[in-house]
């Protein structure tokens, strides 16, 4: 499977969530697929995407909450599991395309082929940890997520073939943060 | 002794609006842990390193609420690109409590070099800071809410041996 038809999958089943993006080719293959005034773009702070979203899990219980993260990042930040399993919020689904490599910076090999992430995850306390490497399984997998209670794991297992000249988000750093602090607030 | 308790500096903080506490533990930050730990409308969220408390009140800031990062200038090593490439371009601010080890070369050898340069590190990432002492507390609690509330900004207040009760 390619990462782009993790994109094309689980993009069609989204509503209202906001989505906290690793920083690289995940920021960029999702903005170039449909942008999101729900999307936060983390182009830089790498490894940060997953503690982000679990502050707004925390501050925002109501909503649900998707961190789109990848190998690398996790690798970076393998604490944030902990605090995440830690803290458990029921509202936090963190999803990692795990294409084996750091894509964004020349398909550099990470070690995720020899790390189980999603026991690091399970045995962290995430409430669910699911690994996937079809097409067809990602909907089942990520809906069956969204509807139980997290946290929860969604490891998916992609080639590494992000089309390198996919563009870069073209809002400023600034203009990600308003529209997406706006969509967090009450309604 | 000095009035100015781990207490007083919470209630002024809480008083202030900041709700959502985290962090990685300082001796020197002992008893403001403790008493975020007993204050019945404050939560402490223990973070495991300082950028991941970075990105955590990344998350709560963009939530609506108001976070306070306290950490020991040992762990501004592991924030440097988290504050520079999340907080300040994004404008995301927090109000970071720094300990202060290693101050005037009087500690133990591990907190002699951040002890000295923690000033020019902050300065050369552009993060605007105060040492805080029991006499400018208001003050410099104001400059850090104009900082956060207007400019968008992290502000830290570093602070230094025996300024609060220790716990430990
Ligand atoms: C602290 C830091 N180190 C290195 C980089 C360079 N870098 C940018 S994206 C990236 C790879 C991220 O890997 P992964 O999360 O697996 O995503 P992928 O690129 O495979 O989609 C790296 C190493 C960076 N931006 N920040
Ligand atoms: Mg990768």
């Amino acid at each position: 499977m390619r990462g782009i038809e993790v994109f094309q999958e689980i993009i069609p089943l989204l509503k209202d969530e906001p989505v906290v993006h690793a920083n690289g080719f995940i920021c960029r293959e999702s903005f170039a697929l449909q942008d999101r005034e729900e999307n936060f773009y983390m182009i830089g702070s790498m490894g940060l995407a997953s503690s982000i979203g679990l502050g707004v899990a925390i501050c925002k219980p109501d909503r649900k909450v998707i961190v789109l993260d990848g190998d690398g990042n996790v690798l970076m930040a393998m604490g944030t599991l902990a605090m995440i399993g830690a803290e458990a919020p029921n509202n936090l689904v963190h999803v990692v395309i795990d294409n084996e490599v750091y894509e964004s910076t020349g398909k550099q090999r990470s070690i995720s082929n020899a790390v189980a992430l999603e026991q690091v995850a399970k045995s962290s306390g995430y409430r669910e940890a699911l690994r996937v490497d079809k097409k067809e399984e990602i909907k089942p997998a990520f809906e069956r997520l969204m509807n139980s209670e997290g946290p929860g794991f969604l490891l998916i297992k992609v080639e590494a073939c992000f089309d390198p000249k996919t563009g870069r988000v073209t809002h400023t750093p600034e203009e990600i943060k308003e529209r997406f602090m706006n969509t967090l607030l009450p309604h | 002794m000095s009035s100015f308790t781990s207490q007083i500096f919470i209630e002024r903080l809480i008083q202030k609006n900041f709700n959502f506490f985290t962090g990685v533990p300082c001796s020197l930050l002992s008893g403001l842990i403790s008493c975020l730990e007993e204050v019945e409308d404050a939560h402490y969220i223990p973070s495991v390193r300082e950028d991941a408390a970075v990105g955590l009140c990344a998350g709560a800031y963009l939530s609506g609420s108001q976070p306070v990062l306290l950490m020991q200038n040992s762990g501004l090593g592991y924030c440097l690109n988290a504050f520079t490439s999340l907080n300040l371009i994004y404008r995301i601010p927090v109000l970071v409590i720094m300990s202060w080890r290693g101050q005037g070369g009087k500690d133990a050898p591990e907190h002699l070099i951040m002890g000295d340069i923690s000033q020019k590190l902050l300065e050369t990432a552009g993060m605007n800071y105060s040492v805080l002492k029991p006499e400018n507390c208001d003050q410099v609690v104001e400059i850090a809410l104009r900082k956060i509330n207007e400019e968008k900004l992290p502000y830290t207040l570093l602070v230094e041996k025996g300024l609060f009760d220790e716990r430990y």
